[in-house]
């Protein structure tokens, strides 16, 4: 049981990680434009893809270094010649240009690289178990990701709170308008801070391609779970994004971990039901079976009891 | 005067939509027909909901997925005599379940539009694709449920072996559909939708609870979803998970998009031109899907009010005889475009295609050597140029034809 629980929860460690490298990025762009992009989940795709494509010629490390940077690009040439020209038009506009975008970005995926999944794989360097615990082996990719994460977001709340662009960066996002009088260029920033963001869903998209396999529709599966993470943590709120992640990605862990259900509760209960009930489906569920679920019903309960999120800051 | 006009435009729409099987009576063009019909009504109640209530949804799938499922079953029950009644009924046996789903979760995700809402609909969708993998007595997993609409009392000797019988019953339900939403548009109800929209504080200030408002607009969104559903199990006889999962409801956001949000005629337009694509364009390319993100991508960036807004747009040009200026810088700018359309479709499928000989409008390219390539970059670029050179034209003509109307406009006024 207790070798059960500890890798559930580094597991659930690696995944909570994964995802806030992409809620970040996202919670950024969201404070800064009000909206949020629906396209974050298909640059990390991008990113997993150019990493492939890269270590197909030039080995794993050079694609880490070099797919983030591709991806961050097209970031910011996506907000400087598409997402600033809907902005005028208003924010469904923008919220629906996202999801245009993420729905082009899926097909020209499967037009350059084929519907197929990709043989992506972590390298040979990192091809041993890090740590041996009740038999079981931790391999040492996994905790590469967690080290590589943990190094980036030092990094990241380093320069965000401690550097002079960390400090405008912040200026901008709360008071434009100021931070333009005072000489910066504001639209510069902001097209920064896409790009760094979306680099940021590259990284992971590089890192987690090999874990959780490069295929046309790993946009869609961590997509709407990324949205659920940020609205959950707050919109706008990084401490908020990181509970929920790390929250989420030891939710779904346990559950999968987890060999109870609906069955182990009716006995404890006292109840028996035939097999031939009609709603037999609901008191066979076991919890491994609703865990993709889990996210979703958190996002709901949350939205109906507290429409700000965890962290969340109150409306005006 | 006005009635007389606006009912012309019914009785023309509706005489229209029975004429079409005259003129295209293949096997192939009514069943397009029929997807037309359900695409209609379910982006109609799409636009009910964005364009005139302002809720962006991402879920309004669930409505018309549920909606099916649950006509689906009455199909069954009527096949074993459960229930005894026609089955021109189930597309109110769908709306009735799009509308009882609609008044549940209305209850809880009207409080704000925008973001908040936009984010539950998702989650809700989500949340209802999962779980229909999950009860499979319900919703028959990944295989769906199917029925047979064959088996309930014949209407007037009709048994709907054909399908060209269910087009005829489906303009019915598409034209009294149609029809209600419009009319709704002009309840107080419809116009308090609008108001809503676009100011809920000042709504708010004048008496009216936004979010019951909201409530009103989502529950009428719901029930028009569900008979778009029940239309769906009346001609497909079948329904799966994916018809209620994400790809349905962005499907849906696409076709009341491009058509043109806001405008009562707008989702027809994007519905009639999203099932053409999806039904012809997919015969002759895979890539359809790529265009179609493409497509709307443009549209967002340059036609923000879609089709029908483009169309809208020339309302006032016309209206002073200065629509004529128009014709010739039109015809400058869009010949090179059609030409720029036309070569990036070709070099797009050509660098696709899998066989050397490649044959594109009757034209073979070689596809293993670079000079097609050449030769079809060169037209691209050709055309490009072209379209630089005359837009400038197109833009002073557009503003001419709109200046003058601008200063009849005040003369009228004083």
């Amino acid at each position: 049981m207790l070798e059960v629980f500890i890798f559930a929860t580094l597991n659930g460690l690696v995944t909570g990680l994964l995802l806030f490298m992409l809620a970040s990025g996202l919670t950024l762009i969201f404070s800064m434009m009000g909206v949020l992009n629906f396209a974050h989940a298909s640059f990390y795709m991008l990113g997993a893809y150019f990493a492939y494509s890269i270590s197909l010629y030039f080995g794993f490390w050079t694609g880490l270094i070099f797919a983030p940077i591709i991806v961050g690009v097209l970031g910011a040439l996506v907000e400087r010649y598409g997402l600033r020209r809907v902005h005028q038009h208003g924010h469904v506009a923008e919220l629906v240009f996202t999801f245009g975008l993420a729905f082009l970005i899926e097909e020209a995926v499967q037009f350059f690289w084929g519907a197929d999944t990709k043989n992506y794989q972590s390298p040979d360097l990192l091809d041993f178990p890090l740590f041996t615990l009740f038999g079981q082996e931790f391999p040492a990719y996994r905790g590469f990701m967690i080290g590589i994460s943990i190094t980036i977001f030092i990094g990241l709340y380093y320069v965000l709170t401690k550097s002079r662009i960390g400090i405008i960066i912040q200026a901008a996002l709360t008071h434009p308008h100021t931070v333009s009088n005072l000489g910066h260029n504001v639209p510069l920033i902001f097209m920064g801070v896409f790009g760094v963001g979306t680099a940021l869903a590259g990284v992971a998209g590089v890192m987690a391609g090999p874990v959780l396999t490069t295929f046309p529709g790993m946009a869609v599966v961590l997509g709407s779970i990324v949205f659920v993470i940020v609205v959950i943590g707050g919109l706008g709120s990084l401490a908020g994004a990181f509970i929920a992640s790390i929250l989420i990605g030891l939710l779904q862990s346990y559950a999968i971990a987890s060999d109870l259900g609906m069955s182990d509760l009716l006995n404890l209960l006292g109840i028996e039901f035939s097999r031939d009930h009609p709603l037999t489906d609901l008191w066979t569920l076991t919890l491994p079976q609703v865990a993709p679920i889990l996210p979703f019903l958190l996002l709901v309960l949350v939205l109906i009891f507290r429409p700000t999120g965890l962290m969340g800051k109150r409306e005006q | 005067m006005a009635v007389i006009k606006k009912s012309t435009v019914w009785i023309c729409y509706l005489l229209g939509l029975l004429a079409l099987p005259q003129f295209f009576d293949s096997v192939l063009a009514i069943s397009i027909f029929n997807q037309m019909a359900i695409a209609i009504v379910f982006a109609l109640s799409y636009n009910m909901l964005l364009g005139q209530g302002g809720m962006l949804s991402f879920g309004h799938a669930v409505y018309f997925g549920l909606g099916g499922f649950l006509a689906v079953h009455t199909l069954v029950m009527i096949e074993f005599e459960t229930l005894y009644f026609s089955i021109i009924w189930i597309p109110i046996v769908g709306g009735f379940i799009g509308l009882l789903a609609a008044l549940f979760i209305g209850t809880f995700s009207t409080h704000k539009a925008g973001t908040v809402f936009a984010m539950i609909s998702l989650g809700i969708g989500e949340l209802l694709a999962a779980s229909s993998l999950i009860f499979v007595s319900f919703f028959g997993g990944e295989a769906g449920i199917s029925g047979d609409r064959t088996f309930g009392p014949p209407f007037f000797g009709i048994e709907w072996f054909q399908n060209l019988e269910i087009y005829y019953l489906a303009v019915a339900w598409v034209f009294i559909a149609t029809l209600f939403m419009y009319l709704f548009t002009l309840t107080p109800a419809g116009k308090m939708a609008n108001a809503v929209r676009d100011n809920p504080e000042r709504a708010e200030f004048i008496g009216y609870s936004a979010r019951r408002v909201r409530y009103i607009t989502f529950c009428a969104a719901g029930f028009f979803a569900g008979i778009a559903g029940g239309l769906f199990a009346l001609n497909y006889e079948f329904i799966t998970e994916e018809n209620l999962n994400a790809a349905t409801s962005g499907r849906v956001l696409l076709s009341a998009y491009i058509g043109g949000l806001g405008y009562f005629i707008g989702p027809i337009i994007g519905a009639v031109v999203l099932t053409l694509m999806n039904s012809l364009l997919s015969n002759y390319s895979d890539l359809w899907m790529l265009y179609l993100g493409i497509m709307f991508l443009l549209t967002v960036l340059f036609l923000p009010r879609g089709f029908a807004g483009f169309i809208m747009m020339h309302q006032a040009a016309w209206a002073h005889g200065k629509i004529k200026c128009l014709i010739v810088p039109y015809l400058l700018t869009g010949f090179p475009s059609l030409i720029f359309v036309i070569a990036s479709v070709g070099l797009i499928e050509l660098s696709h295609t899998d066989e050397a000989e490649f044959s594109y409008l009757g034209l073979n390219f070689d596809s293993t050597t670079a000079i097609d390539f050449i030769l079809i970059s060169i037209a691209i670029l050709g055309a490009l140029f072209c379209i630089r050179k005359s837009l400038p034209q197109l833009r002073a003509a557009w503003e001419s034809a709109n200046e003058i109307t601008e200063d009849l406009e005040k003369e009228g006024r004083s």
